[in-house]
């Protein structure tokens, strides 16, 4: 039996507090009144809140706890802050979003969700990593399908559990490949072991494992349950698992493929630029025909995934730094997409692009603030989606990856096309409904302000972030 | 040698039941197999010395969790009747990849020395596993998180099934 050092209870305060949290938010539900279980949105968003600034605050460690099965160092913290940071936005849009039925398992879960993420951004240990992965798996697949009585909800539900059951298995059995050729679950022993293994059998154990990273991350060929599951989920958690989960597909594969897989360092590179090259084609050549808004930004979030894989690809701190930056400018600017969704739903029940007709003349905040969340997401300057891409594109061609960046600006042209047409459709189209107003409530419009002062402010004050970030980047490469 | 010809007839008892999970036409009769599938792998942990496993694998699986999907099954309107396709149009090929994959596997597999442990497992190897699962050096953590997945899976199936 190992001692047990308590300060190690100290590095895990925030995992702590989101489990406390979540207990808190169920016990609430029941002396929450019918109707009123709104309000556990705000004991949420605000406990969040709280969880966000332990976790900044809390000076980040080199050194694993509990036998190594965390590592809650500089890039662990920064995903760790945006899964905290895209709850808490999604909390707050999810309170009056009408045709979900809310109630304290609903935040709950989604509090189980974000803690999940914020442990596979941490972990250094196999059967760690899987604990995660499902923790954050299984209370997504539950708020997919939350609305129930919803035909679209409940197939979106199965598909994505469908789906998700599949890759995780193909990953398990990756992953048990792994601990038979180590004879061990720590990332440290198996990166040295399969330094001595064939190189068939490391790659072979690690294609399997990245189908189940590549389906948090939603990368060709890995892609396929994300429209019809992003369509028929409640609008905020389409949200959340567009950016969140997204996210964390990607802390869990920058951290293999800096711990786990140094073996493969000369092998993997080649593989992620293809897949990386046919993601952003083809999530932008498909989003071009949609006409439902959630499903033109599923694809356009298949897209994003691909050009994020460049900055995964080019490694070393300025495409970690890359990755981390551009995720968090992604969370902000496509939750507050997503906030307009789902404002628009709850209040004419369709998400049809043409039924963004003269939203400027309905209401002139909401297509503004829409139409810079899309110019941010189509990397207009001088958005944060700008200064994001060019920092990946800039890390891309330092790591020597020029035909891959050329892929992915011309990518950028064709994605302008399909994010300006729903400007378009706001701004010129007229429409008869056009003195009909829209709702906006006093939490969504905080998000919306947050939403868009931070891809202006992360556009704008671009170099302090960066440099605060490539600080907590460089901890993996001294 | 006795302990190979056990391997193979449990071995064969897990492969074929798989097979038959697959492949039967009624969903009742693919739990069935399931069990049998469950209890191969169980004779497999005895031969690996974890009786602990092969107890565990008896119980859990054979009783608690094939109890539990014929419950689901009974509790569920039509499907004890339905006869669905197994297939739909694109069997040749995923049949194509399944085998080139379990060729390619097969290859790899014997071409590579495992790793096998030098001494065999102790009389105490229950004790051995119980306080790996509590040592915090070890796996004490992801133990302790995994009982916070189960509360989450719970709270969620709950959540999924009520009245509304």
């Amino acid at each position: 039996m190992g001692t047990f050092d308590t300060s190690q209870l100290l590095a895990i305060l925030p995992q702590i507090l989101l489990v406390v949290l979540a207990l808190i938010v169920l016990a609430a539900d029941l002396g929450t009144p019918r109707g009123k279980k709104r309000s556990l949105g705000i004991v949420t968003a605000v406990g969040l809140l709280i969880v966000l600034i332990v976790t900044l605050a809390w000076p980040e460690t080199t050194e694993p706890v509990f036998g190594g099965a965390l590592r809650v160092d500089g890039v662990g913290k920064a995903f760790q802050a945006i899964f905290l940071l895209s709850g808490l936005l999604v909390a707050l849009i999810s309170m009056d979003f009408r045709p979900l039925r809310q109630d304290g398992a609903y935040y709950a879960m989604l509090l189980f969700s974000v803690l999940g993420m914020s442990l596979m951004a941490a972990a250094e240990d196999l059967v760690m990593l899987y604990v995660a992965i499902e923790i954050a798996g299984i209370s997504a697949y539950v708020l997919v399908g939350y609305m129930r009585e919803d035909a679209l909800s409940a197939e979106a539900g199965v598909k994505y559990l469908l789906f998700g059951a599949f890759s995780s298995t193909v990953m398990v059995y990756g992953l048990s490949l792994l601990y038979g050729i180590a004879g061990g679950t720590g990332y440290g022993r198996v990166a040295a072991v399969l330094l001595q293994t064939p190189f068939q059998l490391a790659m072979v154990a690690f294609l399997l494992v990245l189908v189940g990273f590549g389906f948090k991350v939603a990368m060709v060929p890995m892609h396929f349950w994300g429209p019809d599951t992003y369509q028929g989920a409640p609008t905020p958690i389409t949200a959340f698992i567009s950016v969140a989960s997204k996210a964390a597909g990607f802390a869990v594969l920058a951290r293999a493929l800096h711990f786990l897989f140094p073996a493969l360092n000369n092998d993997w590179p080649a593989l992620l630029v293809a897949i990386s090259m046919v993601t952003i084609t083809l999530g932008n050549l498909l989003a071009v025909p949609q006409r439902n808004i959630k499903r033109m930004l599923a694809y356009s979030s298949i897209a994003q995934a691909g050009y994020v894989l460049i900055g995964i690809t080019a490694g070393g701190v300025a495409g970690i730094t890359a990755v981390i930056f551009y995720l968090l400018v992604y969370a902000v600017t496509n939750i507050g997409a997503f906030s307009i969704v789902s404002m628009v739903a709850s209040h004419i029940d369709s998400d049809d692009i043409q039924d963004y007709a003269a939203l400027s003349r309905r209401s002139p905040a909401l297509a503004l603030a829409m139409m810079v969340a899309l110019l941010s997401l189509a990397g207009v300057p001088p958005s944060g989606g700008f200064v994001g891409k060019l920092f990946l594109f800039a890390a891309g061609i330092k790591a020597g990856l020029v035909p891959l960046v050329v892929v992915a600006v011309l990518n950028v042209i064709v994605a302008l096309y399909y994010y300006l047409n729903v400007v378009k459709v706001m701004y010129t189209v007229r429409s008869e409904h056009e003195e009909d107003a829209i709702a906006v409530p006093a939490p969504s419009r905080l998000v919306l302000v947050l939403s868009v002062t931070g891809v202006l402010l992360l556009g704008i004050l671009a170099a302090p972030c960066y440099n605060v970030m490539s600080n907590w980047v460089t901890g993996w490469f001294s | 040698m006795t302990q190979l010809v056990l391997f193979v007839i449990f071995g064969a008892i897990t492969l074929a039941a798989a097979i038959a999970v697959v492949t039967a036409r009624n969903l009742f009769h693919a739990v069935l197999w399931l069990l049998l599938a469950f209890f191969g792998v169980a004779g497999l942990y005895v031969l690996l010395e974890a009786p602990f496993f092969a107890a565990a694998q008896l119980f859990i699986y054979m009783g608690a969790i094939g109890v539990l999907i014929i419950y689901a099954l009974m509790l569920t309107r039509g499907v004890m009747r339905q006869q669905v396709p197994l297939v739909n149009d694109q069997w040749a090929l995923v049949a194509v990849l399944a085998v080139a994959l379990l060729a390619v596997l097969s290859w790899l597999f014997l071409q590579h020395t495992w790793p096998t442990v030098d001494q065999a497992v102790g009389p105490d190897s229950l004790r051995t596993l119980g306080e790996a699962l509590v040592d915090p050096g070890r796996y004490g953590f992801p133990f302790e998180v995994a009982s916070v997945l189960l509360v989450m899976a719970l709270i969620g199936a709950v959540t999924i099934v009520r009245e509304r």
